[in-house]
């Protein structure tokens, strides 16, 4: 039999060699098209709501209509008995078993982290929060069983506004009271620098709360056998998740199973432990049959988690010649009424990067932790980096504008030069490499800044009604997250490792698998790329399984621009693994030595002869195993982890020209450049993707969206009627390019491009509508600049 | 989000569906449904039943009549924006209907559903109100003609009666010499408009002659802008059309909400007035 | 319960539906056809977008017995015999869709854009598409695809 077989095995590895491209060719750096894309774009997804199982049933929540008050009474028998009702529950129904929704990240010593059931019990405190659920044969009638649920609150007051929080009659939200944490850090002699400085700027921003709006809603479908669990929920994060789940359950880890199937988007909107994810499981468990729930776009929109919401007061000390000598900031960041998973740890991957690209001899950092009665924020893009981003661009246009000085100008006065690398920062950073000038000089003359700068003068000489202005932003961010022993150092829970690997299959094909969950990130074809060049395997021979703690065991899933830094360089580690059997492999089969052999274009030949075994052939040794080295297993497969020795540091230069008309105070982008440096970059087509897609999300924070609440805590934009996000008809093409500094923190020399786009973006349009009406008397306008603000601000000014 | 239960009927005729509606004063008639649907997923609305007038025969097409034309209730936005009896009888309607929503919301969304579901935020009425078209109600008693300044009464609120149904809409047709456009105010493509102006404008020897204008949430119904319009007749372009658009929001009411306050509504209502004239008069 | 008669994706099928019953849950629960997904409860977002008798309609925003006696085509009924449509390749070619999720309606509204005007501009797809959300493209590559999908496409009517 044997064979047959392998007659067929050996023609399937010759057809495999000829319909490949030439191995000769890298993978990286190439624009491969994406294996993902197929499914999507013929409508085969999997999709949470898209799956079911036999008998599967249907979850809703009954939600506050209150911000804050006591709960002193829910009646569910009205919905028992409705047609499809299958069951009903309260908070106190699972008050026993439905443990608190964890808090990864206690910040400080200080930190209060107040209990937090999934579904409310005795108090709710955000409009939204769950207080009784029903369970249904379809969705329709578990949306109708709803209304008949009666529930009586007895209203307690809102805290909406974090300053009011913190005063001493404020209404607490908690029984602890309104603050969550405190948190300061100092470098250098800050009263020093500001003593006597010649220039200071003083100034007060702030970061309106955002609505992450991943495309896809949250989904979660669970299900048992009795004995074990599987949950199936559009997260980023199975793996954290199942952790989690089983410590807030007291389910046995090894009993559940978490998958994230297709998921829609995340911007770390996913990178959460729900209520509805507990709640779904041990709906499950209780009733021994599946459920699963989806949520409806107002729904999320009150109860996904918020980002961004923070006070920042930013002071910041120079000399004349706009040297900066120190940096003073003092944040507020809204919690939201709970700590979630990293909610008070988002303020605070910002703490080192305010003094961003810029050398100064001073600093000194403060974050105060705010409970109000308002939805938990947390992670959305760039967490805590956007922020610090924004805050620190802004004071530089605000440096440069106090002195006279073009905004570059002061900027390039400031910042590290390319030969200063690696450049230990006053915030404890060392950032290992990168080139400003040389992105800056790439954007600006992308950007045509000095017609531009012409332009701006001939308008503002003729008292043009549309006024047009330009905006700065020189950003680096951390990400790649992130060493294990610094997150450690920061208190974080987990580590920042990331699991990947490779096994030959015996045809010659390739399953790699990763511990990283992409949901539009692509990974299956830049893993594919890596592997390729690794291995010298076709790109179209290797598959990427992820996503499903059965199968991808080991993980540490998909935030914060860690994927490709941390996950790709341990699937890159787990090939030269499997190089190193195959190379003992094959120095057994052709009876030489493993140094006298060269690995090229997948396959390991003996110096100076013809005599070579190919990684396939090799692959198909293993597997009959007739022939092995002495000791050797039947396999060639290796799994490997890395933890980076320090984050890294992508950076660039963004530029936007906005029109404003003064008259309306409405804000068209005129154009924009982005001049990306996110070192080595694996597939040019998805870096250019996450730029654009990045930069959007800036832009929109600069423009459009907000999350508002009223004085009762009333969430005001729970549509996409309200809470606005920009089609393409209101966004400019985004001119990109990249400059290539590589990393030196991981052997692929790469820096991650997921949240770059969107840190960056914010400033550029904030400054460049300052700048346009700054002749005007505007110094700043509030985000998102609407225009109502703009005008407003035009108003204010008297013009 | 879902549907709270109704019942449903497709009536075979306008006498039918009236019927229908004079039998259930809880019914409510389904025209595109590009209104109504997002508010019954909401669950902001709870009809015992709805009347599906959508595909009544009687009710859809644009008709050149002569001195007006007449479009049924149930012509899309996409039939309107398509139609050439329109686009030359009443060029402002199809330059407005262009704005509302997106394309695929126009392909359902109808011209009488617009009307009767009368929010001053939707960009039809405010047309229909400044040129001065007559609203055409069905009933079991026979057809009624309402005025549209009659017709818009209150917020979401029109001057049909129980058992009424919208049949369709007679434009008046302006004349050589006039002049259109529509200007909308929004912060995103698809968003309400925070202020929307409808201008007809009629020049004769290098002045306004006569000037129609229709804003779009200024109240809780669609306004005329009466005291510019009078002050534009014989108004030369340029300083004097500037004045009188200064006007614009007098005797209105804005609304607040989230996109604007009362004052900045009154404030581009002069400005997009100006605009909107000054575009309608050919001279931007 | 009214009973109705629609065609999807070339397919007759006979249901008995809630009148309340969306288009689009009868799409997705009754029929299977779940390669159109929701995205929202307002009409907004534009991932649900469906042709119906041949123009993009947004199928959370159409009752199922709306749409009886119609004809339904979604994003799993575009291509034929096996291959995609010249517009779902163009957008794999442009690196047009990242999450996917409202990949499916764009490509509805953006086939249904090139019937009004084959060689589009920048601006006018920009427009036209500005009932449908995106959240991860920035909107960029996706108009690059529809302007190679429209020349493909205008290509392909000349061919033939």
């Amino acid at each position: 039999m044997s064979e047959i077989d392998v007659g067929v095995v050996a023609e399937q590895i010759a057809e495999s060699d000829q319909i490949s491209e030439p191995s000769g060719a890298p993978e990286l750096g190439r624009p491969r098209r994406r294996k993902e894309d197929g499914r999507l774009l013929t409508g085969r997804t999997r999709w949470t709501d898209n799956l079911s199982r036999p008998g599967l049933l249907y979850v809703t929540f009954l939600r506050s209509p209150m911000a804050h008050a006591r709960i002193t009474r829910v009646d569910v028998s009205g919905a028992i008995g409705l047609p499809g009702v299958v069951a009903a529950f309260s908070g106190r129904d699972f008050a026993d078993e439905q443990g608190s929704l964890p808090c990864g990240w206690p910040v400080s010593e200080d930190i209060v982290i107040p209990d937090h059931p999934p579904m409310a019990v005795s108090e709710v405190r955000y409009v939204g929060e769950a207080v009784a659920c029903v369970v249904a044969t379809d969705r329709y009638r578990a949306a109708d069983a709803l209304e008949a649920i009666d529930v009586e609150y007895e209203p307690l007051p809102a805290v909406v506004d974090m300053r009011e929080a913190l005063s001493p009659d404020s209404p607490k939200v908690h029984p602890e009271g309104n603050k969550a944490f405190s948190v300061k850090i100092e470098s250098g002699d800050v009263e020093a620098a500001f003593r006597d400085a010649p220039v200071v700027i003083d100034r007060t921003y702030v970061q309106q709360r955002l609505i992450p709006t991943a495309m896809e809603p949250r989904a979660v479908m669970a299900e048992t056998d009795g004995d074990s669990y599987t949950v199936w929920s559009a997260t980023q994060i199975p793996h954290i998740l199942r952790v989690m789940l089983a410590v807030i359950t007291g389910i046995p880890e090894h009993k559940i199973r978490v998958i994230a199937p297709d998921v829609g988007g995340g911007f770390g909107s996913k990178l959460q432990v729900t209520a509805e994810e507990v709640l779904c499981l041990l709906l499950a468990r209780r009733l021994g049959k599946p459920v699963k729930w989806t949520e409806s776009r107002s729904e999320g929109n009150m109860t996904v988690h918020h980002g961004r919401d923070q006070i920042q007061h930013v002071r910041l000390a120079a000399d004349a010649d706009g040297r900066i000598r120190g940096l003073r900031v003092d944040l507020l960041a809204d919690m939201g009424a709970y700590l979630m998973l990293v909610t008070p740890g988002v303020p605070l991957l910002g703490a080192a990067l305010f003094n961003a690209i810029y050398k100064m001899d001073a600093y000194e950092f403060g974050c105060t932790g705010v409970f109000t009665t308002k939805m938990p924020t947390d992670a959305y893009r760039g967490a805590g980096r956007p922020e610090a981003t924004f805050a620190i661009e802004r004071t530089m246009d605000e440096l440069a504008a106090e002195l006279g000085l073009d905004p570059m100008e002061v900027r390039r006065r400031n910042w590290i030069r390319h030969d200063e690398f690696p450049y230990t920062t006053v915030s404890g950073l060392t950032y290992d490499s990168g080139n400003y000038e040389a992105a800056t000089d790439r954007a600006m003359a992308l950007f045509g800044y000095d017609k531009l700068r012409a332009e701006q003068a001939d308008r503002r000489d003729r008292g043009d009604p549309v006024q047009l202005g330009i905006g700065v932003s020189t950003y680096t961010e951390m990400c790649g997250l992130a060493p294990s022993r610094l997150l450690g150092e920061a208190r974080y829970a987990v580590g920042g490792w990331e699991h990947g690997s490779v096994r030959m299959l015996p045809t010659g094909k390739v399953e790699v698998i990763t511990g990283t969950s992409p949901h539009g990130q692509g990974h299956v074809t830049s893993w594919s790329q890596i592997v390729s060049d690794a291995l010298g395997v076709p790109f179209d021979d290797v598959t990427v399984l992820h996503g499903d703690t059965a199968v991808a065991h080991k993980g540490m899933d998909t935030y914060g621009s860690r994927s490709l830094v941390v996950g790709g360089v341990a699937v890159l580690k787990a090939c030269e693994k499997v190089k190193e059997k195959a190379r003992r492999l094959a120095a057994h089969l052709l009876e030489c030595s493993p140094d006298d052999l060269e690995f090229h274009a997948g396959a390991f030949q003996v110096k100076g002869t013809e005599q070579r075994k190919t990684i396939q052939e090799l692959a198909y040794a293993a597997f009959t195993a007739h022939d092995l080295p002495e000791g050797a297993e039947a396999r060639l497969d290796s799994d490997a982890t890395f933890d980076p020795e320090n984050y890294s540091f992508p950076h660039g230069t963004h530029l936007c020209a906005v029109e404003v008309d003064t008259e309306t105070g409405m804000v068209k982008i005129r154009s924009y450049v982005a001049v990306d440096d996110v070192g080595r970059v694996v597939n040019p087509l998805i870096v250019e993707g996450q730029v654009h897609g990045g930069i959007a999300q800036g832009v929109a924070q600069a423009l459009f969206e907000e999350a508002v609440y009223d004085a009762d805590g009333n969430l005001l934009t729970t549509t996409m009627a309200d809470y606005l996000l920009p089609s393409a008809a209101d966004l400019p093409a985004f001119v990109t390019d990249r400059t290539e500094t590589p990393a030196t923190s991981n052997p692929l020399g790469v820096k991650g491009v997921g949240e770059a786009g969107t840190i960056a973006s914010t400033p550029a349009v904030v400054n460049a509508v300052v700048d346009a009406l700054r002749p005007f008397g505007v110094a700043d306008v509030r985000m998102p600049c609407t225009p109502e603000r703009v005008w407003r601000a035009l108003e204010g000014a008297g013009r | 989000m879902i549907p709270a239960q109704f019942d449903y009927v497709r009536p075979g005729s306008l006498a039918e569906a009236c019927a229908e509606l004079a039998a259930d004063e809880d019914a409510k008639v389904l025209a595109g449904g590009q209104s109504l649907l997002p508010l019954l997923r909401l669950r902001l609305a709870y009809p015992s039943k709805l009347v599906d007038v959508g595909r009544l025969p009687e009710l859809s097409g644009v008709h050149d009549r002569g001195d007006h034309v007449y479009i049924g209730a149930m012509t899309t936005h996409d039939e309107v924006i398509r139609s050439a009896v329109v686009t030359e009888g009443c060029p402002l309607l199809a330059l407005a209907t262009a704005t509302v929503a997106d394309p695929a919301v126009r392909h359902r969304g109808t011209l009488g559903g617009s009307l009767a579901h009368a929010d001053p935020a939707g960009d039809l009425p405010a047309v229909v109100l400044a040129l001065d078209g007559v609203l055409v109600a069905g009933s079991e008693e026979g057809e009624r003609e309402i005025p549209a300044a009659e017709f818009f009464v209150d917020y979401l609120e029109t001057a049909l009666r129980p058992g009424e149904v919208l049949a369709g809409v007679k434009i008046p047709k302006l004349g050589p010499g006039w002049g259109f456009h529509y200007e909308k105010f929004h912060r995103t493509a698809q968003a309400w408009a925070i202020v929307g102006v409808a201008a007809a404008v009629r020049r004769a020897d290098g002045a306004i002659a006569e000037a129609r204008i229709g804003l779009t949430n200024m109240g809780a119904t669609p306004l005329r802008a009466a005291a510019a319009e009078s002050a534009l007749r014989g108004a030369e372009l340029g300083d004097q059309v500037r004045q009188a658009c200064e006007m614009a929001d007098e005797g209105t009411s804005p609304p607040a909400d989230l996109h604007a306050q009362p004052d900045y509504r009154r404030h581009l209502a002069r400005v997009l007035t100006r605009r909107a004239v000054l575009a309608a008069a050919g001279s931007p | 319960m009214p009973r109705i008669t629609v065609t999807v994706d070339g397919i007759t099928y006979e249901e008995d539906v809630e009148p309340r019953l969306l288009l689009v849950h009868l799409l997705r629960d009754r029929l299977g056809k779940t390669g159109t997904p929701v995205g929202c409860d307002t009409s907004n977002c534009g991932a649900c977008t469906v042709m119906l008798d041949g123009r993009s309609v947004k199928s959370c925003s159409v009752l199922a017995v709306q749409a009886d006696g119609c004809d339904v085509v979604t994003i799993e009924g575009l291509g034929a015999g096996g291959s995609m449509h010249p517009m779902q390749r163009a957008f794999h070619e442009e690196h047009a869709l990242q999450c996917g999720y409202c990949t499916p309606g764009m490509v509805m509204a953006a086939i249904d854009l090139l019937r009004d005007d084959p060689d589009p501009s920048e601006e006018a797809i920009r427009h036209g598409l500005e009932g449908n959300l995106c959240r991860c493209t920035g909107y960029c590559n996706i108009v690059r695809a529809v302007r190679r999908g429209a020349q493909e496409m205008g290509q392909a009517v000349k061919t033939s």
